[in-house]
């Protein structure tokens, strides 16, 4: 076998490692699905009828709450899988596991490759398990099949960017815990954007951030096409963030495991 | 407490080889210049107490970190620019169980075949022969995070072997075990040798446990080596050593006491110690005069000071924490 195939190999290796965890111990896989679940009913039921009738007559067109902010929140699932990456990666870290890949001959990327798709894999089954309730309250897309295929193109893109820059926080933060907390942020972020309200109904400053962050021209493109709302360009701008970010996640957490274990 | 006294095979090219390995964390120098020569086949004891820097010389040998300056060869692939081929023969079992909790004894096993590109089937077979060796086979569908420290050292331990390496290192194989545990993970480092013909590196602070396994031992103080030889030879390097004659009564007692002039004798015990390096002319010596003067003696026995008395002479201060282990 070329090397590149024992890097393949050695990845789906680990990925099988991961998927393992995940099966045998499913709560942190939970929490990646009960967090948006929550949200979804909390933004529906509790606030939906005040904001819903702040925003009637703007992007959703008049329709109902529920299609302005499923697709918000189906892209914070996104967000919520780079947390139980972050630890992941470091409860690896914390253990003599890691040392003992080090002296394998094997893929250096290997080790990262496998929790990463891991991670994207468990967060894509968190978001149909999370469109699925948005159906059943309500959720009303008019998307056609190649919008659908799109929009999972979009979050699987989008869930690569998270959970590489996670692995990285993964590495190096010193405890579990601070790897729990330091991605606390970018779960925040979709909230400064246009996941709950229309950027315009902000104030000047906060507006002009929530234009420029990497989430906001993500979750128009996902509403687009799920909702048929305009995209204009923010679908290149999207894409252009999360392959950027997946890159900078990419090298960041390579560079970081290269570096001494923290034992 | 005799030490296996396999003699090097000085022919063979050495399985590890290094010249002034260092090593400092910022002020602090962990290693300051270690040469070393293990040959291949055989047992060597990294000695010395907490600090000393044995892991740091376990991890730059295994690759897992850059040494400073030096250089070294494992397997005869140079450390720096053939990592991947030393990784390709060594096997690394460390201080701290480097086991995944999560999966069971033998899913750890597997993951361990599969990283090392072993067949599936081949895999298979190879983690049920460790399982069965290491009497873990009853524990095998059992999730490690149960298992007690012994287990997942002996776990710990199989992996290591999934790959076949030809060259193993053990750092700090039995710390923190119970003594029967101790002397079971003993007795599978003896057999690695004899059975599999590797070469075993291992790091230790207890001294009966150089002792009892290493062909060779250097002693590790303040990332110097201080001393390098078999346990024999390390012991005759300091004084305190003696010959102890046992004889029937105390005629023979008195009529040998004569011929030694500084010898201590013990009418009670009806024993003569004389005072002697343990060497072979010595103890060819005092064969000789009780042959020429014809006296009878019941039993003779070597006694040589222990490593504990030698490692407070070479480094000049004790190991606080492992005195009590000694045997003796």
């Amino acid at each position: 076998m070329s090397s590149l195939a024992y890097a393949v190999s050695d990845s789906m290796t680990m990925l099988r490692r991961n998927l393992k965890h995940a099966q045998r111990y499913p709560a942190m896989s939970l929490s990646v699905v009960i967090m948006p679940v929550m949200m979804l009913l909390l933004f529906n039921y509790a606030f939906g009828g005040a904001l819903g009738a702040g925003i009637s007559g703007g992007p959703t067109g008049g329709g109902s709450y529920i299609d302005y902010v499923a697709p918000g929140i189906i892209l914070m699932t996104a967000t919520a899988g780079a947390v139980s990456t972050a630890v992941g990666v470091c409860v690896d870290m914390t253990e003599g596991i890691v040392n003992r890949f080090r002296t394998l001959s094997i893929s250096r990327a290997a080790f990262l490759t496998g929790h990463v798709l891991g991670s994207v894999i468990q967060t894509l089954i968190a978001i149909a398990l999370v469109i699925g309730v948005a159906l059943a309250i309500g959720f009303r897309p008019d998307a056609s099949a190649v919008e659908w295929l799109a929009a999972i193109g979009l979050l699987t893109l989008l869930a690569l960017a998270l959970t590489w820059l996670s692995a990285g926080i993964g590495l190096v933060s010193r405890t579990p815990e601070s790897a729990s907390n330091t991605p606390m942020p970018l779960t925040f972020l979709p909230f400064l954007g246009s996941a709950i309200v229309p950027t315009d109904s902000m104030p000047a400053g906060l507006r002009w951030f929530a234009e420029y962050q990497p989430f906001t021209p993500a979750i128009e493109t996902l509403r687009g096409l799920l909702m048929g709302t305009g995209i204009g360009n923010s679908g290149y701008i999207a894409v252009a963030w999360c392959v950027g970010l997946t890159l900078v996640g990419y090298f960041w957490s390579r560079s970081a495991f290269g570096r001494t274990s923290k034992r | 407490m005799t030490a296996p006294t396999t003699a090097p095979i000085l022919t063979a090219p050495p399985a590890i080889s290094a010249l002034g390995l260092r090593k400092s964390y910022g002020d602090k120098v962990v290693l300051d210049g270690i040469d070393l020569t293990i040959p291949e086949g055989s047992i060597f004891a990294l000695l010395g107490p907490n600090g000393a820097g044995k892991t740091t010389t376990v991890q730059i040998l295994s690759t897992l970190i850059a040494a400073d300056g030096g250089q070294a060869q494992v397997a005869g692939r140079d450390l720096t620019r053939e990592a991947d081929g030393v990784r390709a023969a060594i096997g690394v079992t460390g201080q701290f169980a480097a086991v995944d909790n999560l999966l069971t004894a033998e899913e750890n096993l597997l993951l361990m075949a599969d990283l090392q590109h072993v067949p599936r089937a081949e895999g298979r077979r190879r983690a049920a022969e460790l399982l069965r060796r290491f009497e873990l086979t009853e524990a095998a569908r059992k999730p490690v995070v149960t298992f007690s420290g012994g287990m997942r050292r002996k776990l710990d331990l199989a992996m290591t072997l999934v790959g076949d390496p030809r060259i193993i290192f053990l750092d700090e194989p039995t710390t923190g075990l119970d003594p029967r545990s101790r002397r079971t993970m003993w007795e599978i480092i003896r057999d690695l040798v004899v059975a599999d013909g590797v070469t075993i590196f291992l790091t230790t602070q207890y001294l009966d446990e150089a002792d009892q396994l290493a062909d060779r031992i250097a002693v590790l103080d303040r990332g110097r080596l201080v001393a390098e030889g078999t346990a024999d030879e390390l012991k005759r390097l300091i004084p305190g050593g003696h010959i102890r004659l046992q004889f029937a009564d105390l005629t023979e007692l008195d009529a040998a006491a004569r011929h030694f002039g500084a010898a201590a004798r013990d009418p009670e015990e009806l024993t003569l110690r004389i005072p002697s390096d343990g060497s072979i002319p010595t103890l060819r010596a005092v064969l000789d005069v009780l042959d020429d003067a014809a006296v009878r003696a019941e039993s003779l026995t070597v006694h040589t000071p222990d490593l504990d008395d030698v490692f407070l002479t070479l480094t000049g201060h004790g190991t606080p924490d492992t005195t009590t282990e000694m045997a003796r």
